[in-house]
């Protein structure tokens, strides 16, 4: 076996440039055996052109990475031989059955013959398709496919199984049931599973995450550690005026508030003891209130200073803010 | 909350589903799930987990990867009949509907040989073609839904897939050329075993060779709309250029150039040769209907003629290897 030490992924100055477009501007990451690894951002800010980089689909335009103990640019086959891959668009064979599609891929990795069966059962079994092996895939739901494309990365045992948006246009049901299969196979095969997403929600299935926003990494934690780093709680007012709210409310209690949706939201600590104290001493009518912990959508709009939902609207608008970020130093 | 129905719909099969993982007559691992809490992981119940390994590239798994890719465009084949049945309608226009009614029209010049026999080879190429083109077509196909990034991502050679679809391309193409095959008799061509034999392997050879040229272009193009275009802006004139339908011979100086420099020429006469070898007519009558492809009055021979298109078929495959080798 390949000494890798415990790291799965090592990623050393990872640089993508298209044209004059930097896509990923140079990250640098680990990733350990056996941990699920997940990278958010909105769309756009660069997590498939590095997922892309790692699976040796898209040539880094500088920096070095590996993958299972090999070189993504000189050890390519190695790499291939050893992830799984479940891309963000769908590539099963539509005419062929659940089955058929999987021996196509272990013929084209040349697992042993006599273990194509069982080995196909297995991770048939384990996304709850074993009974629809037979099925042709056209005539799958969205979800029973993207299991079966997670079953067939599973394959070959790779040792890192990538998840390009694995949930991404399912419904909340069957993306929490996705969700489950994936933790449950890590546990069972006991592989480091790398993937990307952006819905904020699933990030928590995660052991780590890291936050990309722009071709940056801006934050690499567990969920928790993140949220609990955020510090404060994420208190959201309605009022009748909330200019007024804004201003009253950085001039009472010294809090910078902003409107993110329609409501004034801002960031206390010690949410539940600070709104006795607004009803009492705050000089805005306020008609509704609510106190949350903070949240992923809190840290990524901490380090990025928006939700995930406007970066993705506005994709230039994000990158001139991270360029002002940068130029300005001024993170939150 | 016709909308919250239909979300929770997928549950119960979600359930069952993670229970069928437990091993068979395993304790009540569906009770536990049957909760509904916010997705519990079920116990990982210790299956051995059957280990697979990936062999370093070999020339067995090459020959696996060429073989599983054939295989795949065969089981396609034969899953879509339609393709089959529509495949076959353009040679039995050309062969019973253009060769009947021209008949009239032809009669005297044709030494009473039945139209539909003389044009009868340049059907058989021309089923093999179209098939062949359509095989091509499948790569598109499959950048389009996919599929692609699968066989693109294995570790296997990229020519490897190439080649298992230009041989399965082939395949599909000469079987439905055998289906024509099949026609002889209806015009008045008696079978002989050298006749069978000789016309599948002129039609495999040309079915490889448009197969590759078709890869060759699919590789390039990356919608079917398109490719469809190339291929009837370059398929279409072949065909009638080539003398599927007339004898190469006594034609306008422009058509005679453009007839020798078509590949397709080459696969025409060494077919219409090898049919008309086994007719008996007059002597006019293999004198203006099977003139042969000839350079400044010296007539190709047969062999010669299928080495071009077995050569062009590999330089073709070459090219679309190497084209294909590149993309990332």
């Amino acid at each position: 076996m390949d000494v890798t030490g415990t790291r799965a992924i090592t990623v050393d100055n990872l640089l993508k440039r298209y044209g004059d477009f930097e896509a990923v501007k140079g990250v640098s990451f680990e990733v350990g055996q056996g941990e699920v690894f997940g990278f958010l951002g909105p769309n756009g800010a660069g997590k498939s052109t590095t997922i892309n980089m790692l699976c040796t689909l898209t040539r880094p335009t500088s920096g070095r990475a590996e993958v299972a103990g090999h070189d993504v640019v000189s050890a390519r086959d190695d790499v291939r031989r050893n992830i799984g891959l479940v891309f963000q668009d769908p590539t099963l064979d539509g005419y062929l059955t659940a089955l058929q599609n999987l021996r196509l891929h272990a013929e084209l990795y040349g697992v042993e013959s006599a273990l194509v069966l069982p080995r196909a059962k297995q991770v048939l079994q384990m996304v709850g398709l074993w009974d629809r092996r037979d099925g042709v895939v056209q005539t799958f739901s969205g979800g029973m496919r993207r299991r079966l494309e997670i079953a067939r990365g599973l394959m070959h045992s790779p040792r890192v199984l990538f998840l390009d948006e694995p949930t991404i246009g399912l419904d909340p049901q069957t993306r929490r049931s996705i969700w489950t299969y994936i933790r449950e196979l890590q546990e069972r095969e006991q592989i480091t599973i790398f993937m990307t997403t952006h819905y904020m929600d699933e990030a928590e299935w995660c052991d780590r995450i890291a936050i990309m926003d722009a071709g940056q990494i801006v934050a690499l934690d567990a969920p928790e550690t993140l949220k609990a780093g955020v510090g404060t709680d994420r208190v959201t007012i309605q009022t009748d005026d909330n200019e007024a709210a804004i201003a009253a409310l950085a001039a009472d209690f010294g809090v910078e508030a902003r409107i993110v949706e329609g409501h004034v939201t801002f960031g206390v600590a010690g949410g539940e003891t600070f709104v006795p104290r607004l009803f009492s001493e705050f000089s805005v009518p306020v008609t509704g209130v609510s106190v949350s912990r903070p949240t992923l959508d809190d840290v990524f709009m901490s380090y990025t200073g928006s939700t995930i939902r406007d970066a993705e609207e506005d994709p230039a608008k994000a990158r001139n803010r991270t360029m002002m970020r940068m130029m300005g130093g001024a993170r939150r | 909350m016709s909308r919250e129905h239909r979300l929770s719909g997928p549950e119960p099969m979600v359930i069952t589903a993670s229970a069928s993982v437990a091993p068979a007559g395993g304790p009540s691992t569906t009770t536990s799930l049957a909760g509904g809490g916010p997705a519990p992981t079920p116990p990982a119940e210790p299956i051995e987990v059957v280990r697979v390994h990936v062999p370093q590239r070999s020339a067995r798994s090459e020959y696996r990867a060429v073989k599983i890719v054939w295989r795949r465009e065969l089981v396609r084949f034969v899953n879509d009949r339609m393709r089959i049945v529509t495949s076959l309608v353009q040679p039995f226009l050309f062969l019973f509907v253009l060769g009947s009614g021209l008949q009239q029209l032809s009669a005297a010049g044709t030494h009473g040989v039945d139209l539909k026999t003389f044009i009868y080879p340049g059907i058989l190429c021309m089923t093999v073609m179209f098939t062949a083109m359509f095989s091509a077509a499948s790569i598109v196909w499959d950048r389009e839904f996919g599929f692609l990034r699968e066989m693109m991502v294995a570790p296997v050679r990229r020519s490897s897939i190439v080649i298992g679809k230009a041989l399965g391309g082939a395949t599909v193409a000469t079987v439905q050329g055998l289906i024509v095959l099949c026609l002889a008799w209806a015009v008045h061509i008696p079978y002989s075993l050298g006749l069978i034999f000789g016309v599948v392997g002129i039609q495999v050879l040309l079915a490889f060779a448009i197969t590759s040229f078709g890869i060759m272009v699919a590789i390039r193009i990356k919608q079917m709309q398109s490719f469809m275009g190339v291929m009837q802006m370059v398929v279409m004139p072949m065909y009638f250029i080539s003398g599927a339908l007339f004898p190469a011979r006594g034609l306008p100086t422009w058509l005679t150039v453009l007839n020798r420099i078509d590949p397709l020429a080459y696969a025409v006469d060494p077919m219409r040769r090898l049919v008309f070898s086994h007719l008996q007519i007059s002597a006019a009558a293999r004198r203006v209907l099977d003139p042969g492809l000839s350079w400044w009055g010296w007539r190709m021979p047969a062999i010669l003629e299928v080495a071009v298109i077995a050569v062009l078929g590999a330089v073709m495959l070459a090219i679309a290897v190497a084209e294909f080798s590149a993309t990332e």
